[in-house]
């Protein structure tokens, strides 16, 4: 019990440490990284809930693809870090009222709440038992039968997602030469090979 | 002390505010905003989470599977509109991208 | 017979200002901007009398002459044995309490008005076919002076208040177009507008009269108001928690838009102005008819001023002061016009001292053969200008009564009545005037009788400066001028010759009838003169030496202005360098006009403009079409800078919108 709870301060602390470090970091680099710890805490905290495979598909997902394309494009656009100035200060007074107001709102909320004593039993898909199932093996039983739509729509989104990527970011270079196999089989002798008479001394 | 749904929301609430603020307290550049949409939807990732062990469902990891999906799909879009602005533009500074000026 | 001495005049005026407006001639439209009435440059375009012209001449002069023909019937047909009549037209409005219809009241009074305005509008139609014979614009000429008589004949046939009202109004109406008649000249404008404008403040007083009396009496007809004025006596109106005497307030109401008719001391401004318009209207208006609307308005209300004695006083004070300061002032003036006009102003004077004194016979009497005179005068005036090639002015002018001795003959005519000499006219008239104002025997009767015999001495001076200046001397004109110098022809001294019969004999025959012992008997109950009041009766009661000291001023005036402009012509300048002042303090007429420039026109200009520029441009402007304008734009202004571009912006004014509604529905959810 106390483990859990050592546990759940240290990845809390953290997980809150890197957020704020993510959006004050000088450095874009720095701003990325601390969001990759970021991940690793909430699947810290994941795994100290109990889900588990939620835990390691934040990790693949979003550390593993997710944040290693920020960093890649990070890296790419060649920002001049120099320069960038913050000026963080001059909204800071306002926004951190907004802020304050959004946190005791979720705060009220959160106090103000009850679960209602039907709701455990109106679960949807009630969780099984340990003994019964893993997490793992608990969502995939769920969601190849029920969710099966969200699923393949989800897929969709990915694909969607990934044309459209490519479809924003594809350009055609000037001056590259690349080989038109189409054209180059359909080229014809007429139109390429032609025969001059030539007088003896005389050029074409 | 028990760890219960109160303290895992808490914990969501401020990183949701954290990526709020980084929103619109940023002036240095676009990827800052980017990540901090990440940074909420992790929050909203970790409330289901807590909610759905909590209520001993299995539907909220359903649906933070599927906001995975998206979150990550938007990303991508995300990025990608940024390299290609950038491309145009030849900055990212946030200040510059003014052009809906009105 | 009564509708039609009053409505042949309309239908004159209608035929005429249909041709006018309809059928116009080609050069129709341009005024010609001067008194003349030869044309010594050879008028540009103009084609002589055509069709047109002599027709609308016809019509108007037909009808007049008609007219005055018929008046004269029906005077001696109402001052005989037939006795006044009503004739009731139709109602003209009948709403609660107020009834007011058109009825033509024809009684003695009317019956004399209607005589001098006839006659004197007859001869002057005449008169202006020969003066306008130049002028392109004839028939809107004869239309316009036809307009007026049917206006000058409504208010003295009206039978009540409103009605009386109506001519009144028609009368400021149709002078403000023939002082305007050349309208292209900006002089001509100016004067017709201070002409209506100060004719207005009199009618405001004026209405309020006829409202005070109205309330008073329940009524605007005639015969109510006399009949109801005696017990009205003593009642009192409270205004402000002041108490006025209630027939006084309505008497000095009513004096005050008699005051501007008939330019007494105060509004008299506009009189010497209207001189701008063509001589024939002068002789017309200004002289014989519509500035003695005023007298014959108090004397038609005499059976209610003779109950507010304190507003007869002011009357006779008011007319008494008239007549010394047009008298000081015309003796000054060079323009032959201006000297006549407050001539004008002067006579106008006498009628009101004398109504002020309850002889209100006596000012009808002056008021009829005065008409006579003036108009002669004025006309005659018209041909020494018109011989003159339109010059006015009496320092350019002398030296020319052998060439235009009839003419001379009728001037002298006229200014013999005007002086009072016996046997003219103007000696019956004006004696019993002053004797009147003597026999009052009240300090103000008095006071305004001394102030008479000055006028009187006065009047005489300048009337003969007049005639010397314009007629003896030197020829002060150039050979040109003096070359073209001709008498007029028939159809101008035709009718200078008929009203110089009136004045000649029109004192003399009618004496008795007015103001004589047949008194009574002519005005019956037309006039109304309180026992207690009658003056008139006891003017004839006077010393012997009241009746000759007029006389005898007048002939030391005449004598005075021979020495000074026959016998030592150099004097008069002299005499006004030395009291440099004096003379000019008289010449820019008290300067009545500076005064009322700085107390009026001034402040009411800097109200307008004040107005103008801060009340409406500012504050209605402002807060209405500019300042909504400019809210508008300023709320658009800061709107857009919500648009600033920035999308991280955005989402904060998202964030917000979220929390503040999440505050809004935990709080009042």
């Amino acid at each position: 019990m106390i483990v859990q709870t050592i546990a759940f301060y240290v990845f809390s602390a953290i997980l809150v440490a890197s957020g704020v470090m993510v959006i004050s970091a000088r450095n874009p680099v720095h701003s990325v990284l601390f969001l990759i710890l970021a991940f690793f805490q909430a699947a810290g905290l994941a795994v100290l809930m109990g889900a588990e495979f939620l835990a390691m598909i934040l990790v693949i997902v979003y550390v593993g693809a997710v944040a290693v394309l920020f960093l890649f494009v990070v890296m790419m656009l060649d920002i001049n870090f120099k320069e960038l100035r913050s000026g963080f200060l001059q909204y800071l007074p306002f926004g951190a009222l907004i802020g304050l107001i959004l946190l005791v709102e979720l705060a009220v909320v959160l106090g103000a709440w009850v679960t209602a004593p039907a709701a455990p039993q109106a679960a949807g898909a009630p969780m099984p038992p340990l003994d019964q199932a893993t997490n793992t093996e608990a969502l995939g039983q769920l969601l190849y039968t029920h969710y099966v739509y969200l699923f393949q729509a989800s897929g969709i989104v990915l694909l969607i997602a990934m044309i459209g990527a490519i479809v924003l970011t594809l350009r055609s270079r000037e001056g590259v030469r690349k080989q038109n196999v189409g054209a180059q089989l359909a080229r014809r002798r007429e139109e390429v090979v032609v025969i001059r008479k030539v007088p003896t001394g005389g050029g074409v | 002390m028990a760890i219960g749904l109160g303290h895992y929301l808490t914990v969501a609430a401020i990183l949701f505010t954290l990526g709020i603020f980084g929103i619109f307290l940023n002036r240095k550049n676009v990827i800052i905003i980017l990540m901090s949409v990440e940074m909420m939807l992790l929050a909203v990732n970790l409330n289901l989470i807590a909610f759905s062990v909590h209520l001993n469902d299995l539907v909220g990891q359903i649906f933070a599977m599927i906001i995975l999906t998206v979150a990550a799909a938007e990303a991508a879009i995300g990025l990608a509109i940024l390299v290609v602005y950038f491309r145009n533009r030849g900055s990212i500074r946030v200040e510059d991208i003014n052009m809906m000026k009105g | 017979m009564e509708v039609l001495v009053v409505f042949l005049p309309l239908l004159a005026f209608l035929v005429a200002g249909s041709i006018a407006l309809f059928a116009g001639s080609p050069d129709a439209h341009h005024g010609h901007g001067h008194d003349h009435g030869h044309d010594s440059h050879g008028g540009h375009g103009h084609h002589g009398p055509d069709w047109r012209d002599r027709a609308a001449q016809f019509v108007t002069c037909g009808a007049l002459l008609v007219c005055a023909v018929l008046s004269w019937i029906l005077f001696f047909q109402v001052t005989g044995h037939g006795g006044p009549r009503t004739v009731q037209l139709f109602t003209w409005m009948d709403s609660g309490a107020l009834e007011v219809s058109w009825a033509l009241r024809v009684d003695q009074l009317t019956a004399v008005m209607l005589v001098v305005v006839n006659t004197v509008s007859a001869m002057v139609h005449v008169y202006s076919v020969g003066y306008m014979s130049h002028d392109p614009n004839k028939p809107r000429f004869m239309a316009y002076l036809s307009l007026f008589t049917f206006c000058m004949l409504m208010l003295v046939t009206a039978d009540n208040l409103v009605q009386l009202f109506f001519g009144w109004e028609g009368v400021g109406l149709a002078s403000y177009l023939l002082i305007n008649f050349w309208y292209d000249k900006p002089s001509a404008n100016n004067a017709a507008m201070k002409a209506f404008i100060v004719n207005r403040v009199g009618d405001f007083g004026f209405v309020l009269g006829i409202f005070a009396l109205f309330v008073l009496v329940g009524s605007v007809e005639f015969d109510t108001i006399f009949a109801k004025a005696p017990e009205l006596v003593g009642q009192k109106i409270t205004f402000l928690s002041w108490q006025f005497d209630a027939l006084t307030c309505a008497c000095l109401l009513l004096f005050i838009g008699a005051m501007g008719k008939s330019a007494q001391l105060g509004l008299h401004t506009w009189l010497p102005d209207a001189m701008e318009g063509p001589t024939p209207v002068s002789a017309l208006i200004h002289a014989a008819t519509m500035v003695t609307a005023g007298v014959f308005m108090i004397c038609r209300l005499s059976p209610v001023f003779e109950y507010a004695p304190d507003a007869l006083a002011v009357v006779t004070i008011v007319g008494g002061l008239t007549a010394i300061v047009a008298a000081t002032i015309g003796f000054t003036q060079f323009d032959i016009k201006r000297v006549i006009a407050y001539s004008t102003m002067s006579q106008l004077g006498y009628m009101f001292f004398a109504a002020g004194v309850s002889a209100y016979g006596a000012a009808m009497f002056h008021l009829f053969t005065h008409a006579f005179f003036k108009a002669l005068l004025f006309l005659g005036a018209g041909s020494v200008i018109h011989a003159m090639s339109d010059e006015q002015d009496m320092r350019n002018m002398g030296g020319i009564w052998r060439l235009i001795p009839v003419t001379y003959a009728l001037m002298w005519i006229g200014s013999l009545a005007l002086a009072g000499i016996p046997v003219f006219a103007g000696f019956y008239s004006k004696d019993i005037v002053l004797e009147a104002a003597f026999a009052d025997h009240s300090a103000h009767g008095t006071f305004v009788f001394w102030l008479g015999i000055a006028a009187a001495f006065l009047t005489a001076f300048y009337s003969w400066r007049l005639l010397f200046m314009a007629f003896h001397g030197k020829p002060r004109a150039n050979e040109r001028v003096m070359a073209h110098v001709h008498e007029s022809p028939l159809i101008m001294t035709v009718p200078l010759a008929v009203l110089a019969v009136g004045a000649v004999f029109a004192g003399m025959l009618f004496n008795h009838s007015f103001v004589g012992e047949g008194r009574e008997h002519f005005w019956g109950a037309a006039i109304k003169v309180l026992h207690e009041n009658d003056t008139l009766e006891a003017a004839h009661h006077v010393p012997g030496w009241v009746p000759m000291l007029p006389l005898i001023v007048g002939l030391v005036g005449i004598a005075l202005a021979y020495v000074l402009y026959i016998m030592m012509p150099g004097l008069p300048g002299r005499i006004a360098n030395a009291a440099k002042g004096a003379h000019q303090f008289l010449y820019n007429k008290w300067y009545f006009d500076e005064l009322y420039d700085t107390l009026f026109v001034k402040p009411a200009r800097w109200l307008g403009y004040g107005l103008w520029k801060a009340g409406d441009g500012a504050v209605i402007d402002g807060v209405g079409p500019d300042g909504i304008a400019a809210a508008t734009q300023d709320v658009a202004a800061r709107a857009s800078r919500l648009q600033s571009g920035y999308v991280y912006h955005y989402a904060f004014a998202m964030v917000i919108g979220v929390v503040a509604l999440v505050v809004w529905l935990s709080m009042f959810g």
